[in-house]
């Protein structure tokens, strides 16, 4: 509830400041980004502990800072294939329903500025999942860059996993 | 403001209560000790006096009454009988319970409170019964109403406030603010006590005030206005106005009451609550002094009523503290792991220093953890009350005798074990102990005894709630969970099995639905609750002669001593309670059972194997024999033995809830951070063995839910 409240406080900003920040991302292979208020820190990917009976999509916990995190990967999040996690890859730590959770991300490509004006909604496609889990689209440099809803992705804590 | 007061109005309460508690259950063991009796009346007192400032009403008047009984009884003119105390106790209760509703707002059964202020109004002399009430009298319950009339009287008050008054933070400048709405005051400073500066100590109190106070109002409102730092101030007031008729007419009254209140409230009186003495003195009934002395004491009889100072913390703050000496712990072994894999030559004297870090560290967690450890006095004291209605709701006649009310538990423990031993003590009375007529014919007793006892043990705690009724009737039991279809007809089942299915959701053995018990939340509840604070809880029973429930809680919450183990290349831990023994495996030791079962021979006895991975989810096949077995009993003392690849160390951790961060995990306890960072999970053995398909068809629990599914 909180962090929809944010997300509308921050749209509400953007009207007045014109551009807002977002960090983009891919995953795989696709660009995604994420609204740079939402997200708390990234670190490098590290192997994480495993949870038991959990779905394709989460990797397990994380230690951050004496804190247990779930980490989610994106990628299976979205219906893509799943990631082969590395050093290579980036957890992007994000606060949302009041909690802190990783993503688990390609590598994260740089921060973009963009007027809302330039968001445009998401096409009519016939997967529900992305509907649900897109806010909008833009595009950058020619190419697509896709902004997540957040909230639709991390379901509320008692909703999670099970 | 005043909600902040009235909450530790409140928090004393609860306090006084217990002591009030504490004092009845002496005398109903027979203590009939003076002292006991002054401490109820002490407790009822200030209840009633804070009661009184809050304009809480009702409260006021019960404890009015209450009070006074007990002030007939201190003077000797009432003695002690079983119909009396019966009244007392139930009185104490319904008294916990106005307490109760004028804290959360709750309705008062009024038939109840009219009954017993009835029942207590007998024991009442009639003159006493006539007076008015005054709540906020200094002089007690009995002083004579004080004459009201019209005309202005001049009170002269010396007012020396000792250095304790201002250890509570009483400010004298709020006492003269409210004795100047009561009319013309003028104060005059005495400040001749005061030393020169070079002896002068800064915490003494060397003040005092010289009041004049010209006003309509009786002496008592001035007395109400020194309520609160009663006992930690020496006062004297005196009215020098008007005195002829007046003093004639408290005469006459004095006379034909035959009390001795005085218009001064001078130090000389007999009775310890009139009298505003210095806070040294023991017996002084000053709220303050009390909620500081009476948790404390072990038995009112027996200990010093010496004020062993307290302090009340926000508990949250304490938590934050366990967190963060739970990361110390954390960060150590991470250091220590970070100094063990160094390339540096010679590292002893850093590990030297590194162990006194430890047991420093070690040392600050004990501590924080004895903050939140408390006395399960309180919690015994409480359940003596629900066997009390228990007995008297079911026309049984129980008595709750209690043993190792001192053993400390974790504060949360205590208060979530409230409702499981409500549920277990009320079943207790209603199922277990026979009716009267048919103890005797058994040839026990006629009152019923249920012992509830806590100890230590083992690292652990134990409480034990053990009855001497009719023990579980097992082929009911049996019936019952055929017939709700909860095990197939055919089970066979043993004894302890049996008296198991007492657990299972949705079992009530009552014949008929009863006030008390089988409401449909049955012991399942109780083991929910149980299971939920990580721990067991398990019944033994002996038909004719009683039954045990037996509660095996971990000490804490926030540590454990555990085992790391490794399991399909995760690190775990498994809590050591739990393990019986460990042993590495050989091939001879494992025979096969059917087409999926395998036992493990431990000296001659064959024990189902329940390999963890496999329980979890981690891996399917089963082509590396796991190399160590732990030997765990489960709370119906079944064995498993868990099969786990490698065994590395022994160790306390510190426990993270995995609430919030995913849903419940079956075969997962909560999780923990290992020395490198890692999170660990640490397993729950009852529910893996549950989750376990080769040692399902050995665990009685999952053979009945395989019975409910099919």
């Amino acid at each position: 509830m909180q962090s929809q409240a944010e997300v509308k406080q921050v749209d509400h900003e953007v009207k007045h400041t014109q551009f807002s920040e977002f960090v983009s991302f891919s995953v795989a292979g696709q660009a995604f980004c994420l609204k740079i208020t939402q997200i708390r820190e990234i670190r490098r990917w590290s192997p994480v502990t495993i949870l038991p009976h959990a779905p394709s999509d989460v990797l397990g916990v994380m230690n951050l800072r004496g804190a247990v995190i779930p980490i989610y990967d994106l990628s299976a999040r979205f219906g893509l294939e799943q990631t082969e996690a590395s050093e290579r890859n980036v957890v992007i730590v994000v606060a949302v329903h009041g909690k802190q959770v990783g993503l688990l991300a390609e590598s994260v490509s740089e921060i973009i500025s963009i007027n809302p004006e330039e968001i445009q909604d998401t096409p009519q496609v016939d997967s529900r999942n992305t509907m649900e889990y897109i806010q909008g689209i833009i595009s950058h440099n020619e190419s697509m860059v896709r902004i997540i809803n957040l909230d639709a992705v991390i379901t509320a804590p008692e909703q999670v996993l099970l | 403001m005043s909600g902040s007061i009235q909450d530790t109005f409140f928090e004393e309460c609860e306090d006084l209560l217990e002591a009030m508690d504490e004092g009845l259950t002496a005398i109903e063991g027979g203590e009939h000790d003076q002292e006991v009796v002054n401490a109820i009346f002490r407790a009822v007192h200030s209840i009633k006096g804070g009661a009184g400032a809050f304009g809480l009403d009702e409260l006021v008047g019960f404890a009015h009454k209450f009070e006074t009984v007990f002030d007939e009884l201190r003077s000797g003119k009432l003695e002690f009988d079983t119909a009396l105390i019966q009244l007392l106790l139930r009185s104490s209760d319904h008294l916990a319970d106005l307490v109760a509703n004028a804290r959360d707002g709750g309705t008062t059964d009024q038939a109840h409170h009219d009954v017993l202020i009835e029942a207590l109004a007998k024991y009442i002399p009639e003159e006493e019964e006539d007076l008015t009430f005054e709540p906020m009298g200094l002089s007690g319950a009995f002083a004579p109403e004080p004459i009201m009339d019209d005309s202005e009287k001049t009170f002269e008050i010396r007012f020396h406030p000792l250095k304790e008054m201002y250890g509570t933070g009483n400010e004298p400048f709020f006492l003269f603010q409210a004795l100047s709405e009561l009319g013309e005051l003028s104060v005059r400073l005495d400040d001749s006590e005061l030393p020169g500066f070079d002896t002068i100590d800064a915490e003494e109190s060397y003040l005092a005030w010289n009041l004049t106070l010209i006003t309509k109002d009786s002496q008592d409102s001035i007395e109400a206005v020194f309520e609160f730092v009663e006992g930690l101030c020496e006062l004297t007031i005196s009215s020098d106005a008007d005195p002829a008729e007046e003093a004639d007419a408290l005469a006459a009254l004095n006379a034909a009451f035959g009390t001795d209140a005085e218009p001064t409230a001078d130090a000389g009186q007999p009775d310890p609550f009139e009298q505003p003495a210095p806070a040294k003195e023991a017996e002084v009934s000053a709220p303050v002094e009390e909620k500081a002395s009476l948790p404390k004491t072990e038995t009112a009889k027996t200990e010093q009523r010496g004020p062993k100072p307290t302090l009340r913390v926000d508990l949250e703050r304490v938590d934050r503290l366990i967190n963060a000496v739970g990361e110390l712990i954390i960060n150590h072994s991470m250091l220590a792991q970070q100094i063990a894999n160094l390339d540096a030559g010679d590292v002893r004297d850093v590990e030297t220093e590194l162990e006194g870090f430890k047991n420093l560290a070690r040392d600050i967690q004990e501590g924080v953890m004895s903050i939140r450890a408390q006395p399960v006095k309180p919690l015994f004291q409480r359940m003596a009350r629900i066997v009390r209605e228990a007995s008297s709701a079911t026309g049984k006649t129980a008595k709750l005798v209690t043993e190792g009310e001192a053993t400390e538990v974790d504060k949360t423990v205590i208060e979530r074990l409230s409702d499981p031993l409500t549920h277990i003590l009320r079943n207790a009375v209603d199922h277990g102990i026979e009716k009267p007529e048919g103890r005797e014919e058994a040839g026990k007793d006629k009152a019923g005894e249920i012992r509830l006892s806590a100890s230590h043990r083992s690292g652990s705690v134990c409480i034990e709630i053990r009855d001497d009724g009719a023990g579980v009737n097992r082929p009911r039991v049996k019936q019952i969970a055929i017939d709700k279809g909860l095990i197939p007809e055919n089970a066979e089942l043993t004894d302890s099995e049996i008296d198991n299915l007492l657990f299972l959701p949705g079992f009530s053995t009552a014949k008929e639905v009863s006030n008390l018990s089988g409401r449909g939340v049955g012991m399942d509840v109780v083991k929910n609750a149980v299971t939920g604070l990580g721990g067991r809880i398990n019944i033994s029973s002996t038909p004719g002669k009683g039954s045990t429930f037996t509660i095996i809680l971990p000490l804490t919450l926030a540590v454990m001593d555990g085992m790391v183990v490794s399991v399909a290349d995760q690190t775990m831990v498994v809590p050591i309670t739990s393990i019986v023994e460990t042993m590495r495996g050989s091939d001879e030791m494992i025979n096969n059972l059917g087409a999926d079962g395998t036992l493990l021979s431990i000296r001659g006895n064959f024990v189902p194997i329940c390999d963890v991975a496999g329980a979890l989810g981690l891996r399917q096949c089963h082509d590396q024999p796991p190399g160590v077995y732990l030997l765990v009993e489960t709370e119906t003392g079944q064995r498993s033995a868990l099969a786990v690849d490698d065994i590395f160390d022994q160790r306390q951790v510190v426990i993270k809830s995995l609430d919030g961060v995913c849903g419940n995990i079956p075969g997962v306890a909560a999780a923990t951070i290992l020395g490198d960072g890692k999170i660990a999970m640490i397993l729950d053995p009852e529910s893996i063995i549950a989750a376990s398909p080769s040692a399902a068809a050995f665990d009685t629990e999952r053979r009945i839910s395989n019975a409910i599914a099919s």
